[in-house]
């Protein structure tokens, strides 16, 4: 699948921002006034940056407003209901913390199962779609939970929690790329079953229908090569996990702390990047390019 | 509402006959003709005549070559557009509500007003049947020709979907799945019609005609044919002198 930026800004720094917020919620750390102030206004401008960012792939982003409108059947539309809703919930919960000194504790649970609710509706997007058997595993949403609520332990400053949950997001994303690498065949879908020429014999893509590219090879037909996304798989996930658990358990110093949020935010990214660059959609079958 | 009908009245779909069909491309053409003249936004060209082309087609016509247990490998013309499937996972996907299955006969719609041009549902699909317009920002899909096959201006034989109508092979067929007296269930319950991608659950309406397995050109072929051999070992008079005058050229 084509890695658009977009994408990746969107479901890396929204699942930061509602990891965060789920944390607040929860009332760790338990802070109040311009401190509280403080750690939702960074919540709050990645969560809903990030947002900001999936507008950008729309080819009509004036009309955004119409995708509340099927959430029975669309994880897309659940998704903008939930993240609308938590975002108005935690505003509520926040207001009381930053500026009346008070934990309304029912009200930030509510808030934190949300936003935990709304990374899962997100991980649904991408674990719904049959084409891409890379992510419908049952692995996607526990991943996507996995990089939130570490992330959001990390920008919380809760390095006892922070250490152990990125050791397990860690172990996770490992054990998302193994399952991941064997998806594909696993769903039985080959240039047999695409043409239905199996039946007659052994089927090679001769010709495609162009010469040239067009909007289904450029969106579902994105190759890395193995070689790089081994060396990319080992650099996200010493940036992602290793490097920020070393620095947590150094002393604490905020240089450190601060250390290890960025070299976890890139280490994210890259990660992130893998997991729509590596995905394979079956009509590339079509093509001959699986 | 993006929820898909439980059962639609009639199934309107295409069969194509990939034993038939002879890879000219003439519905591609014709599809992309009437569509980009008709309903909806424009089927868009990007740098049509520079050095990278690149544009939008509801209809493309891919070439496989297919090597069977015995005899020569045959090369298969095989277009593919929407398969107005019954288990439409593009339709639930849409946030918007845009995309549709009708009731009435089945064919799966986009309201272009609708879309936010997100592509969930170019993603959903398993054929790559949808393909979002770089100028519109719309996403474009085989409408089977909605506005001809119950158009009342155009004449009774052109009310048929473009492609099927240009059609010069006689390889496309268009009509109703859900009658089994029906032109199109009789060809594919004749012709052992197949579905493309069972395993991904579609249910596809458009049917696949699989290609006729080929002659085999093996043992005698006429009991005549010894006497049409061509090669004479012992040549005599005019062709021995023109043999040996050539050999000593």
């Amino acid at each position: 699948m084509h890695p658009a930026p977009s994408v990746i800004l969107f479901t890396s720094f929204s699942g930061l921002g509602f990891g965060l917020l789920f944390w607040l919620g929860i009332g760790f750390p338990g802070v109040t006034g311009w401190v509280a102030f403080v750690f939702f206004a960074i919540a709050y401008a990645l969560a809903v940056g990030g947002l900001l960012a999936s507008t950008f792939h729309l080819g009509r982003p004036e009309r955004a407003i119409k995708a509340f409108t099927q959430w029975r059947t669309s994880w897309l539309s659940r998704e903008g209901w939930c993240a609308v809703t938590t975002l108005l919930v935690m505003a509520l919960y926040g207001a009381g913390v930053v500026f009346l000194d008070q934990r309304w504790t029912a009200l930030g649970l509510i808030g934190a199962i949300l936003s935990l609710g709304t990374v899962f509706t997100t991980s649904m997007i991408y674990a719904q779609l049959k084409t891409v058997p890379r992510w419908r595993l049952p692995l996607t949403p526990v991943l996507f939970q996995a990089c939130a609520i570490s992330g959001g332990a990390l920008l919380a400053g809760q390095t006892a929690f922070a250490t152990w949950l990125l050791v397990a997001a860690g172990a996770i994303q490992i054990a998302y790329w193994i399952t991941g690498d064997w998806a594909f065949r696993e769903s039985g879908s080959t240039l047999a079953t695409a043409t239905g020429l199996g039946r007659t014999g052994r089927v090679r893509a001769f010709e495609p229908p162009h010469t040239g590219t067009n909007y289904l090879l450029r969106e579902f037909a994105y190759v890395v090569a193995r070689k790089h996304s081994q060396r990319l798989r080992l650099i996200g996930l010493i940036l992602f996990a290793a490097l920020p658990v070393v620095l947590l358990t150094l002393p604490f110093s905020h240089g450190w702390a601060a250390l290890a949020v960025l070299s976890h935010i890139i280490g994210l990214l890259c990660v992130r990047w893998l997991f729509f660059a590596e995905a394979e959609h079956v009509v590339g079958l079509y093509y001959g390019k699986r | 509402m993006t929820s898909l009908p439980t059962s639609t009245e009639r199934k309107l779909g295409l069969v194509i006959d990939l034993d038939t069909c002879v890879g000219c491309h003439a519905c591609v053409i014709s599809c992309k003709g009437w569509n980009t003249e008709n309903y909806g936004a424009p089927l868009s060209d990007q740098n049509p005549y520079g050095a990278d082309p690149s544009g939008t087609f509801l209809n493309r016509v891919h070439s496989y070559e297919v090597q069977p247990a015995q005899g020569a490998a045959q090369l298969i013309h095989f277009p593919k557009s929407c398969l107005h499937c019954e288990d439409a996972p593009c339709v639930t996907v849409c946030p918007t509500g845009a995309s549709y299955k009708r009731t009435e006969d089945g064919i799966v719609l986009v309201n272009e007003s609708d879309c936010i041009g997100c592509g969930l549902c170019a993603w959903a699909c398993p054929y790559g049947a949808r393909e979002l317009d770089a100028d519109e920002g719309v996403m474009k899909k085989c409408t089977l020709c909605v506005d001809r096959i119950y158009n009342e201006n155009l004449p009774e034989e052109d009310r048929e979907p473009a492609c099927v109508r240009t059609c010069p092979a006689g390889a496309r067929h268009f009509g109703d799945f859900a009658d089994p007296e029906s032109n199109v269930s009789q060809l594919v319950a004749e012709r052992d019609g197949f579905d493309l991608m069972p395993e991904q659950g579609t249910k596809p309406v458009n049917k696949y005609l699989p290609p006729r397995p080929k002659d085999q050109l093996d043992g005698e072929i006429d009991v005549l044919a010894p006497l049409l051999v061509p090669v004479a070992e012992n040549p005599t008079g005019f062709f021995a002198w023109l043999d040996k005058t050539l050999d000593r050229l």
